[in-house]
C-alpha cells in the first residue's frame, strides 16, 4: 500500500480555483487524494502519517517557466542536481530549462539525456524546451514533431531572440501544427547588439553602451503581427517596459494567442541598481527605469502578465567579476522567486492568491504542464510557506553552484518549510 | 447554355483549370477515354494531325511531361519538336516573349510550354498565334496533369461528384495542387489540402479546400489521396526541419492510410520521394496505387487536348 500523508492544520491556498480555506490534505503515494476544510475534522485514522502545519500556508508547488541548467557544458556553473536543490529549496517543483547548453538541445538524444539525469536526480521535475533554431543560430527550424513526441513542452532560442522575421513567421507557422508554443526573448538584435544596460542617463554618466527599450517595443510589435499572420501561439519571455505591456495589453484585447511573463529582478530592480558598475545587477534584457518598473507591476496586476519566472542564470566568478562590459548577463532566481514574488503581496499590489499564480497555474496552463494545481488526483507536487517570516537573502547558503545574485543581503519575506514532489518531501526548512 | 461539344470548344488555350466548365472538363476526358482505348490497340498511330507541328517548349526540365506530349503529339500524326531553352537562348539573353516572336514565325500549331515562372505561359500566349498548352508554369497551374488525375479516378471509382480527395504535402509550391484544387471543385468533388502549416498557403480554403495538419484527420474516409513530391530544398529547416520528421508525420504509409477508406486509391503525379512522401510499400501496392496507370492516361489527355484545340484550324483552314 502505497504511503498516505495527512498535511493537516493547514491554509489551503489554490489560485487556480480561489481556494484560500482552512482545512487538510491527504497525499496518498504520488497524487492528491483529497483535500478541504472538512477532512479529516474528526481526526486523521491510524496508519496515516500525519505532519501538522500549524497554520501555514500549503499551496501547489511553484512551476517556474524559464531555469538555465548548465549541464551539459558548464557543469561548474550550475548542474541538473545542483539545480534541483535550489529548486527544491526555493519551493520550486516544476523547472522547464532553456535549451542554452553546450551543445544546444535541439535533437531528441538532448531531451533524452535531460530527462535521464533528471530521473536520476530524482528531487524536481524537470521540463524542457528545445531550440526553435538548429543550434538557435535562427536559420532552420528543428524537428518540433519528432521533440515535441520526445517531450519538448515548446520552442525558444532561449537566450537569444529569433531575428529573422521569415524564420519567426516559420517557426510559428510550423509549430501551430503540432499545437506548441514559441517562445520569444523579446529584443531586436541588431539594436541591442554592443548594448550593456539601459540606454539612458545613467548609461551615458557611467559610459556604458545602451540598449534601447525600443529594441523590446518592436520585437514584440512585429512578432504580434506574425502571430496574426500565422494564427501561431507565442509567448513573450521577461517583457521589461510599459509600451511592451501596453501593446500585449492591446494585443490580448483582440483575441491574439499571446501571453507573456516577467521575472522578480524587473519588478525588484531598476537600472539604478548597476550603481557602481554592479554586473550581478547585468541582465538580458537590461533593468528598466522606475516608470518602467510601475507599468510591469501594473501588467502583473492586471493579468497582462501572466507569469513570473526566475529566469534563473547561474554565472560563475569568472564570468561575472570582469569590467561591466565583458561580464555576462543573468541572475541566479530559483531560491528568492518565492520571497520576491510575495514583495508584491506586502506591497499590496497583488492579492497572495493572484501572487501565486503567476508562479503556479498560469504559467503551467500556458505550457499544458500536468503542474500548478490542487486537485484530486493530480501530483502530490506541494509547498508549505510562512509568507510574512522576514529573513536576509544569504547567497552562500544557496544550493545553486553559482552565488550571481543582485539580492544579496535584502530583506525579504516569506519562505518555503516544505517542499513535496510527487508526495515526497524533497526539501524542508531547518527548525 | 448548351454543352459544349468537341466542335465548339470554346477556347484556343490551355492555360489553366480555373476557369473551365464541368461541361468542358468532361468533354475532355470523354475524348481521352476514346484515346486511351486507340492507345491499347496495335496500330495505335492516327492521323488527325498529320502535317501539324506541335512544339514542345520547356524552359525547366522535365522527362515525364515532355516525352508524354510528345507521344501524344505522335500518335495524332504531327510533327512533334521538342526544344530546351534554358540552355540556349535565355543564356543568350533573349527575352521570354522574342522567343515567343520567332517561334510564331515558324507556324506551329500548337505550342507546349513549360516555365518556371506562373504565369509566363499566359505571357507567351498573348503573342503567339497558334494554340498555347500549359505544361506547368511556376506555382500555378499544370492542367493536363489535373485531367490526367481526374480521367484516372473516373475510370476507377465511376465517378468524381461527391468523393473525398485529400491532396497531401507541398501545397505551397504545388501547380499540381492548385489545377486539381480547380478541377475537383468543378466536377463536385470534395477537396482536402494536408501539410504542415508552413506548406499550406494560409488562404487556400478559398480555393475551395479544408485545410488539415494531420495525416490522421486529412485521409479520414478518403476516396482518393494524392501525394505531391517534396523537393528536397524544402526539407532543410526552410519549410520543413527534416525528411525523417516529414515522412514521420507526413509520408504515406499503411497506417497513415488505414484514417481513408478501405479502397481508396493512392496517386502520385510522380516523379517519386520514396521515403519522404510515400513509403515504398503503398507506392508499389497494385490494389490501391494508380501512380502507373496516370502515366499512361497522361499521354491520352494530352491526345484529347491537342485535338480538341486545334479542331478549329483544322476545320477552318
Amino acid at each position: 500500500m502505497s504511503t498516505r500523508v495527512a498535511y493537516t492544520n493547514a491554509r489551503l491556498l489554490d489560485p487556480a480555483t480561489g481556494l484560500d480555506v482552512k482545512g487538510a490534505l491527504l497525499t496518498e503515494g504520488t497524487k492528491i487524494a483529497d483535500f478541504g476544510p472538512a477532512l479529516f475534522n474528526d481526526g486523521v485514522p491510524e496508519g496515516i502519517e500525519v505532519v501538522d502545519l500549524g497554520g501555514q500556508c500549503l499551496a501547489p508547488g511553484l512551476v517556474d517557466m524559464r531555469v538555465m541548467v548548465a549541464e551539459p557544458g558548464n557543469e561548474q556553473m550550475e548542474t541538473i542536481k545542483s539545480v534541483s536543490r535550489a529548486a527544491a529549496a526555493g519551493g520550486v517543483t516544476s523547472i522547464v530549462c532553456l535549451p542554452n547548453t553546450t551543445p544546444v538541445r535541439d535533437d531528441v538524444s538532448g531531451l533524452e539525456f535531460l530527462a535521464r539525469r533528471a530521473r536520476e536526480v530524482r528531487l524536481v521535475k524537470v521540463f524542457a524546451y528545445a531550440a526553435a533554431t538548429r543550434g538557435t543560430n535562427g536559420e532552420e527550424i528543428t524537428e518540433m514533431g519528432l521533440l515535441s513526441r520526445a517531450g519538448a513542452v515548446a520552442f525558444t532560442d532561449g537566450t537569444k531572440a529569433i531575428e529573422s522575421a521569415k524564420v519567426m513567421r516559420r517557426a510559428l507557422s510550423y509549430a501551430k501544427g503540432f499545437d506548441k508554443l514559441i517562445i520569444q526573448h523579446p529584443e531586436e538584435p541588431s539594436l541591442a547588439s554592443g548594448g550593456m544596460m539601459n540606454a539612458g542617463e545613467i548609461a551615458t554618466r557611467l559610459g556604458l553602451t545602451g540598449i534601447p527599450r525600443e529594441a523590446e517595443i518592436i520585437m514584440i510589435e512585429r512578432d504580434l503581427r506574425l502571430v496574426e499572420l500565422t494564427g501561431g501561439r507565442l509567448h513573450f519571455a521577461h517583457v521589461t517596459t510599459g509600451e511592451s505591456v501596453e501593446i500585449i495589453r492591446r494585443a490580448k484585447a483582440r483575441g491574439l494567442k499571446v501571453t507573456c511573463d516577467t521575472a522578480p529582478h524587473y519588478v525588484a530592480l531598476t537600472e539604478t541598481d548597476v550603481g557602481e558598475y554592479r554586473t550581478f545587477a547585468k541582465v538580458s534584457p537590461p533593468l528598466r527605469d522606475e516608470m518602467d518598473r510601475r507599468a510591469v507591476v501594473e501588467g502583473l496586476a492586471d493579468g497582462t502578465i501572466d507569469a513570473i519566472a526566475s529566469d534563473h542564470t547561474p554565472r560563475d566568478q569568472d564570468r561575472k567579476r570582469l569590467p561591466f562590459s565583458q561580464a555576462d548577463s543573468g541572475v541566479v532566481g530559483l531560491e528568492t522567486l518565492l520571497p520576491l514574488t510575495l514583495e508584491l503581496v506586502h506591497k499590496r499590489k497583488l492579492t497572495l492568491l493572484q501572487a501565486l499564480a503567476c508562479v503556479t497555474c498560469k504559467p503551467a496552463a500556458i505550457l499544458d504542464l500536468p503542474a500548478g494545481r490542487l486537485a484530486t488526483g493530480a501530483a502530490a507536487d506541494l509547498l508549505v510557506f510562512d509568507p510574512e517570516v522576514p529573513w536576509t537573502v544569504d547567497v552562500d547558503a544557496f544550493k545553486s553552484k553559482s552565488k550571481n545574485s543582485p539580492f544579496e543581503d535584502r530583506p525579504v519575506q516569506g519562505r518555503a518549510l516544505r517542499t513535496v514532489v510527487d508526495g515526497r518531501a524533497v526539501w524542508q526548512a531547518e527548525g | 447554355m448548351t454543352a459544349p461539344t468537341a466542335q465548339n470548344f470554346p477556347h484556343r488555350h490551355l492555360l489553366g483549370i480555373e476557369g473551365l466548365t464541368a461541361g468542358e472538363i468532361s468533354l475532355v476526358l470523354d475524348l481521352a477515354d476514346s484515346y486511351v482505348e486507340q492507345n491499347r490497340q496495335p496500330e495505335r498511330k492516327g492521323t488527325i494531325l498529320h502535317g501539324r507541328t506541335v512544339m514542345n517548349l520547356f524552359f525547366e526540365n522535365s522527362t515525364r511531361t515532355r516525352t508524354s506530349f510528345e507521344l501524344a503529339g505522335k500518335r495524332l500524326g504531327a510533327d512533334v519538336i521538342n526544344m530546351s531553352v534554358d540552355a540556349s537562348s535565355v543564356k543568350k539573353g533573349e527575352t521570354l516573349i522574342d522567343t515567343a516572336m520567332t517561334l510564331n514565325a515558324m507556324h506551329v500549331d500548337a505550342l507546349v510550354v513549360r516555365h518556371s515562372e506562373s504565369g509566363a505561359v499566359k505571357l507567351l500566349s498573348d503573342k503567339v498565334n497558334c494554340s498555347v498548352i500549359n505544361a506547368g508554369d511556376g506555382h500555378h497551374e499544370h492542367p493536363t496533369q489535373a485531367l490526367l488525375d481526374a480521367l484516372a479516378i473516373r475510370r476507377r471509382l465511376g465517378r468524381l461528384e461527391g468523393l473525398v480527395v485529400a491532396i497531401c504535402g507541398d501545397i505551397l509550391h504545388s501547380r499540381v495542387a492548385r489545377s486539381n484544387i480547380h478541377l475537383l471543385n468543378a466536377m463536385g468533388a470534395r477537396v482536402r489540402v494536408v501539410g504542415p502549416p508552413t506548406l499550406v498557403p494560409s488562404t487556400i480554403e478559398r480555393l475551395g479546400a479544408e485545410v488539415h495538419h494531420t495525416m490522421k484527420t486529412g485521409l479520414k474516409d478518403a476516396d482518393v489521396v494524392m501525394m505531391l513530391r517534396l523537393q528536397n530544398e524544402r526539407m532543410s529547416g526552410q519549410y520543413v526541419p527534416s525528411t525523417r520528421e516529414y515522412f514521420y508525420f507526413y509520408g504515406l504509409d499503411y497506417e497513415k492510410l488505414a484514417a481513408a477508406k478501405d479502397d481508396a486509391v493512392i496517386m502520385h503525379p510522380g516523379p517519386m520521394n520514396r521515403g519522404v512522401e510515400i513509403d515504398s510499400e503503398v507506392a508499389d501496392d497494385l490494389k490501391r496505387s494508380m501512380i502507373l496507370d496516370q502515366v499512361e492516361l497522361g499521354v491520352a489527355v494530352r491526345m484529347a487536348v491537342l485535338d480538341l484545340l486545334t479542331r478549329d484550324r483544322r476545320e477552318k483552314p
